[in-house]
């Protein structure tokens, strides 16, 4: 087994059929990516989603805690 | 009871902690194939005496023709065991199935298209297997379209399974039939290749194309499913726990 | 007091005794009785008829138009345009076939029925087909004519049409029936069907070509009852478990 082409640019040019194969090719390794990016950025949007929501439960928690801070001197009066 | 793990298989939870522990090996194993199996089809693999190098495109076009039409089966066979056994997780996995078979089915339509322009001297014949292509990329998007149409999720589940199963009844009647009206119609101009013995040099890397596919789909399979199974159990326990667990801002 | 609900299988209010449904218990109606329900029904709703019809004729007249009036071009292409224009006039008739009863709640109420769906599914379609199927293949050998068909392609245009329309209604249910619970279905309906309406259509405008080119069609004919016969059998089931599907939604 061995290299079929003599140099790079004959392997670009496959006789004269380079431009069918490096198509077919390109666009099919384009969609294999599209296939394995849209879950991986699915699941990442899902996580951001997911934090937002968390500091958002997180702030509320705070101002609650803090409104309750500043409510106590007034509640003993 | 024996039947335990078929359970436990339905549970999206259980899948998704399995899983994470096998993707990075299917992941990796299935480009090492595919790299390996583009390499040495493209540069390595003899030249066809008749079809020059435009044969090289069949590395990417068989083995994605070959999953295109076994992934509708694997979507509805899901579909089958989802209503069935009303398993959550098999539904998941034929709504994931269904974008890649589509994909797989369009890289087989595009790639066979390509092809025949420096084979057949045009880009678009309407030869029996690439019309039976293109009537099961139709099957995809009626799947894909009928499991979107639905306000709740149960019921898109169930419609587009039932779609799935009449159409795997179908595909077989179709095949048969565009066969018949192809050779009905066959133009006496056109001498399309035949099934013909392929030379061992040229077999090998096509054998590890199609595994690298198998693998590939497997992996992408699970990815979908995996980033579906949070998108529906969004609201669950143990996906906060998981993602609680993880991430950066909960530790705060 | 008891509230009689309406009783689907005695339509006819006149002779209907309140008395005996005491005793009785929930009297399933017998598919002759389905079948003059629907027919009876399907004829008040006039519109439904002609429009596939109307249809059907406008859009063959819109074709020489299109291609051009050539008698040969018109000629080899006639089977095929009358074919296929028979095809999505039973698609867009499809779209209404338990639309009615899915919003008037009588569907759901055949759903509980004691009996399976299969057989008012099957009465639905028979009908539907009498009303759609039957007259496009009535009026088919007319537009063959103003399409400039061989005569030898009448007859087996016809037989084909009425055989495959029957299939077309039989497996059009099953979307019709997906669907139902839809807004919109239209497009749907057809992006779903379609796909699977293909072997009909290759084997019934295959029955003409043959006839056309002086061969017998008698093999593509059989196909055809084939074909009709399994989607018989199952079409109905499927339809039956995607109403119930629908009725969830």
């Amino acid at each position: 087994m061995e290299f079929q082409f003599e140099n790079f640019s004959s392997f670009l040019a496959m006789n004269g059929h380079g431009p069918y194969v490096w198509a077919a090719y390109g666009v099919a390794l384009l969609v294999l990516v599209a296939l394995v990016a849209v879950p991986v950025l699915r699941q990442k949007k899902l996580r951001q989603e997911f934090d937002r929501q968390l500091r958002q439960e997180e702030a509320r928690r705070r101002t609650a805690k803090q409104r309750e801070v500043q409510q106590e001197p007034v509640t003993p009066a | 009871m024996s039947w335990q793990w078929f359970h436990r298989l339905g549970s999206p939870r259980w899948f998704y902690q399995k899983t994470s522990v096998w993707l990075p090996w299917l992941g990796t194993a299935s480009l090492l194939l595919l790299a390996v199996g583009i390499a040495w089809g493209l540069g390595f693999a003899p030249e066809d005496f008749k079809q020059g190098n435009s044969y090289r495109i069949i590395y990417i076009h068989v083995p994605a023709a070959f999953l295109a039409l076994a992934g509708y089966y694997i979507m509805a066979i899901c579909g089958a065991i989802g209503l069935i056994w009303k398993m959550k997780l098999s539904f998941v996995v034929m709504r994931a199935a269904a974008p890649i078979g589509a994909a797989l089915t369009f890289i087989a339509l595009f790639t066979g298209a390509v092809w025949g322009k420096p084979t057949w001297g045009t880009y678009w014949v309407w030869d029996a297997r690439i019309t039976s292509m293109l009537i099961l990329f139709f099957l995809y998007l009626g799947v894909m379209a009928l499991s979107g149409a639905f306000a709740r999720e149960q019921s898109g589940d169930k419609a587009s399974a039932l779609l799935a199963l009449v159409g795997t009844v179908n595909i077989p009647i179709i095949y048969k039939s565009v066969d018949w009206w192809f050779t009905l119609h066959q133009p006496a101009t056109l001498k399309l290749t035949e099934a013909s013995t392929i030379d061992p040099s040229m077999f090998y890397p096509l054998i590890t194309m199609i595994a690298g596919f198998y693998l590939f789909y497997a992996w992408v399979l699970t990815l979908h499913t995996r980033s579906l199974i949070l998108q529906r159990e969004w609201r669950t326990q143990w996906v906060r726990e998981l993602l609680g667990q993880s991430a950066p801002a909960a530790k705060v | 007091m008891r509230v009689e609900p309406f009783d689907r299988a005695n339509p006819d209010l006149s002779k209907r005794d309140s008395g005996s449904v005491k005793s009785v218990p929930p009297r399933v109606p017998g598919f002759y009785t389905l079948l003059r329900t629907e027919f009876t029904l399907a004829v008040r709703r006039r519109s439904d008829i002609v429009n596939p019809l109307l249809f059907f004729v406008t859009v063959l007249a819109m074709m020489p138009l299109g291609i051009g009036p050539e008698p040969e071009m018109l000629a080899r292409m006639a089977a095929g345009l009358i074919w296929v224009m028979a095809l999505l006039a039973t698609l867009l008739s499809q779209e209404s076939l338990f639309r009615g009863d899915y919003e008037d709640g009588s569907l759901e109420q055949l759903a509980l029925q004691p009996q399976p769906l299969y057989f008012p599914v099957l009465a639905k379609v028979v009908v539907h087909w009498l009303v759609t199927g039957m007259p496009l293949a009535l009026l088919s050998p007319l537009l063959g004519m103003m399409l400039n068909l061989g005569e030898a392609g009448y007859w087996p245009l016809f037989v084909s049409l009425a055989l495959g329309t029957a299939s077309l209604s039989l497996i059009g249910a099953v979307g019709a029936a997906l669907t139902v619970a839809l807004r919109r279905p239209g497009l749907l309906l057809a992006l779903i069907i379609m796909p699977l309406y293909v072997p009909v259509l290759i084997f019934g405008t295959g029955a003409v070509q043959a006839a056309l080119d002086g061969y017998g069609y008698g093999p593509q004919m059989a196909i055809l009852g084939a074909i009709l016969a399994a989607a018989a059998a199952l079409a109905p089931l499927a339809a039956a478990g995607a109403i119930r599907i629908s009725l969830e939604n």
